[in-house]
């Protein structure tokens, strides 16, 4: 029983934890991208499909991630080329994405998906209560954590991370050392919408394999909620997602188990627990100035 | 080849007046790509979607009552963008505001007199301003992002509609349909000009709010505040306005029209609550407030174009039998290109080939760009 919750809360916490972390890679660099939600469900919607068609999940997981960027490539060429208003244009992505998976997926709707298989490794997986949790689960869910690791290793122990992390902070003296600003925004843009289009392959593959409309549900956004609670720091981002993980199956768990609160309340849990880990966080003033990309949301036009 | 902005002296008052027009222009013609790529004839599928609706009178009232709410809301989130403040939950400002409002004829079926319909309205009202008004606090007091509070107060406000009209609001006489009782007459906005079609007063209520804001804007010490702390804080705080009481001033009045638009919407089109009574008001409201350019006029036109864009879906789902998503789809690239073409206002935009510039060409350019 509790090996099994744990294994769902693992479920329901990867989908954030991909996401979040590239919109924190992309955040680093300077640029809030609030279209998160967008290139999520164009994600979903790609994944399933491209999985059903081709008959290859790891085909829609590619096709997923490639969408993913593209639509980040849109973001990033109009608030980097054009210099357009980095908020209006993440909710220009996040509602075109929206209406776009609706009228591609309207065929999709009911119909049974594939879904990505579970790597069990051998003895290990048998251990009691972590066995399954730590090596018989889906591959996406290692990558999750190995990506953590390449993100966390990237920012802050390799010179090109450290050079994003001052295009983030001081785009002005970053140009002036010769580093082209706006290109390294754009990569991490595209990374962002890469990992936001796995993240949504994982919710039509792996979390429930089927395809629904808005079925990333606001996933999308608290991903963005979950950068903001990680302070910009990669490893905090897997506690907080897998809090949220936990938040999500519980209220699950407790709807299964007819639990007297109206199961409308305990399905906005999570909602509102966002707004309370926000309010804790924007509290502590001092440590959200200290990691906050001192030039978050603005734009850069280098001079000639 | 690259792109290369070179920044006005002064906003384009030229762009300024087409760019929303231009980029009306440019969804067209993305629009009809995307018909192509659907297999539907173009010019057939922009027919449908953007001159049909208008050639019959009664849908010329449901284009009334599609604009209405939009026209609502985004002159409230005029205020907000104005001011720098990121209100991006008027979808659920709108369902409690309806929520609120609906208390009258729900609650008390039986308290029937000519004032229930005022009250219900100023409720709406209320009920709108005062859910805005938790991410304005949080704002206010902590720094807390409003733009993630604000969406995720949409969520919870859906789900506790969803909850009421299952639960203990259900129409006792409803055979079990997740929906309240019909509201009685006196609870009911009534129709502009009942002989030809559905309009109701929600429109007239949407064209005064937007020319009441209109003159606050443009004309009041109130509307210089707005502008002044949305564009420059620092030189807000200089001039002695509170940050602050900004914050709250532009929720409240987002908030409350976001409020009045869900009250209208449940009172004069639907008569009742349902578990959903909006296909995403709140949301195509942001694209409204951009396509106006924020000017509180100018929004009442791009109200009824995004109005027109709902009808259209549904003309084109039925006469040629694409789905009416496409419209939300359209919307979204709507706001895409209102945001590039804005850019063409603030920035001149040049292709520059790489590396046949010299420095001495350079500068020659640059004095003719300046003559230009």
């Amino acid at each position: 029983m509790l090996e099994s919750i744990l294994i769902t809360v693992a479920t329901a916490a990867t989908p954030l934890l991909i996401a979040a972390l590239g919109e924190l890679v992309a955040e680093r660099s300077g640029v809030l991208n609030l279209g998160v939600e967008g290139m999520m469900i164009m994600g979903a919607i790609t994944g399933f499909a491209a999985a059903l068609l081709t008959g290859s999940v790891w085909l829609g997981v590619g096709a997923a991630i490639l969408v993913g960027a593209a639509f980040a490539l849109l973001f990033a060429f109009l608030t980097l080329s054009l210099v357009t208003n980095q908020v209006a244009t993440g909710l220009a992505l996040t509602l075109f994405g929206l209406g776009l998976s609706g009228m591609l997926g309207e065929s999709f709707v009911g119909r049974p998906g594939l879904k990505l298989g579970v790597i069990d490794i051998p003895v290990l997986s048998d251990l009691p209560v972590v066995g399954r949790l730590l090596f018989g689960q889906d591959p996406l869910f290692y990558i999750s954590l190995l990506l953590t690791l390449a993100v966390a290793y990237f920012l802050f122990a390799t010179r090109a991370g450290l050079m994003l992390r001052a295009v983030g902070d001081n785009p002005v003296s970053a140009h002036a050392q010769g580093i082209n600003v706006v290109a390294i925004r754009y990569l991490a843009v595209m990374f962002g919408g890469a990992c936001a289009g796995l993240a949504g392959a994982y919710l039509s593959l792996v979390y429930t394999p089927q395809w629904v409309e808005n079925m990333t549900a606001g996933r999308g956004w608290i991903a963005l909620a979950l950068v903001v609670f990680a302070s910009w720091r990669p490893w905090r981002v897997v506690a907080g997602a897998y809090l949220f993980g936990g938040v999500t199956i519980g209220q699950l768990h407790a709807q299964a188990q007819g639990v007297d609160i109206p199961s409308q309340l305990l399905s906005s849990l999570p909602y509102l627990a966002t707004i309370a880990v926000l309010v804790i966080i924007s509290r502590n003033r001092r440590l959200t100035m200290m990691n906050t990309p001192a030039s978050l949301g603005r734009p850069f036009v280098p001079e000639r | 080849m690259r792109l290369e902005l070179v920044k006005r002296p002064q906003q384009s008052a030229l762009f300024s007046a087409v760019s929303p027009l231009i980029a009306l222009g440019l969804t067209l013609v993305a629009g009809a790509i995307m018909f192509l790529l659907l297999g539907k004839n173009p010019l057939d599928a922009l027919y449908y979607f953007f001159i049909d609706p208008l050639l019959e009178t009664w849908s010329l009232h449901e284009l009334a009552v599609k604009a209405a709410p939009l026209i609502l809301i985004a002159v409230g989130l005029s205020v907000c963008y104005l001011s720098n403040n990121w209100n991006i939950g008027a979808e659920g400002q709108f369902i409690v505001g309806a929520i609120v409002g609906s208390m009258l004829p729900v609650l008390f079926p039986a308290f029937q007199s000519w004032i229930v319909l005022p009250l219900m309205l100023l409720m709406g009202i209320a009920g709108g301003a005062a859910y805005a008004a938790i991410p304005a606090w949080l704002k206010a007091r902590f720094n807390t992002n409003e733009i993630l509070t604000s969406l995720m107060l949409v969520y919870v406000a859906q789900l506790f509609l969803d909850w009421l009209v299952r639960g203990p609001w259900r129409n006792p006489e409803g055979f079990n349909f997740p929906e309240t009782r019909n509201f009685h007459a006196y609870a009911i906005l009534p129709e502009i000009w009942p002989a030809s079609g559905r309009a109701h007063w929600g429109f007239v209520f949407a064209v005064l709010a937007a020319v009441a804001l209109w003159f606050v804007l443009s004309r009041t010490l109130k509307g210089f505040e707005v502008k002044v702390i949305g564009q420059s804080p620092r030189a807000g705080r200089f001039a002695g306005f509170s940050r602050a009481r900004m914050i709250i001033f532009a929720f409240l009045v987002s908030g409350g029209l976001a409020g009045l638009a869900g009250i209208s919407e449940v009172s004069g089109a639907i008569g009742q609550l349902r578990p959903t009574i909006s296909p995403g008001y709140g949301f195509t409201a942001i694209i409204v407030a951009f396509l106006g350019r924020l000017n509180p006029l100018g929004i009442i036109a791009a109200g009824l174009v995004l109005a027109l864009s709902y009808l259209g879906g549904e003309a084109a789902a039925i006469s040629i039998g694409v789905t009416d998503k496409v419209a939300r789809a359209f919307q979204g690239m709507l706001l895409f290109f209102v945001l590039a073409c804005d850019t063409l206002i603030h920035y001149r935009i040049r292709l520059v080939r790489p590396l046949v510039v010299r420095a001495g060409e350079a500068k020659a350019e640059e004095v003719e760009a300046g003559h230009a």
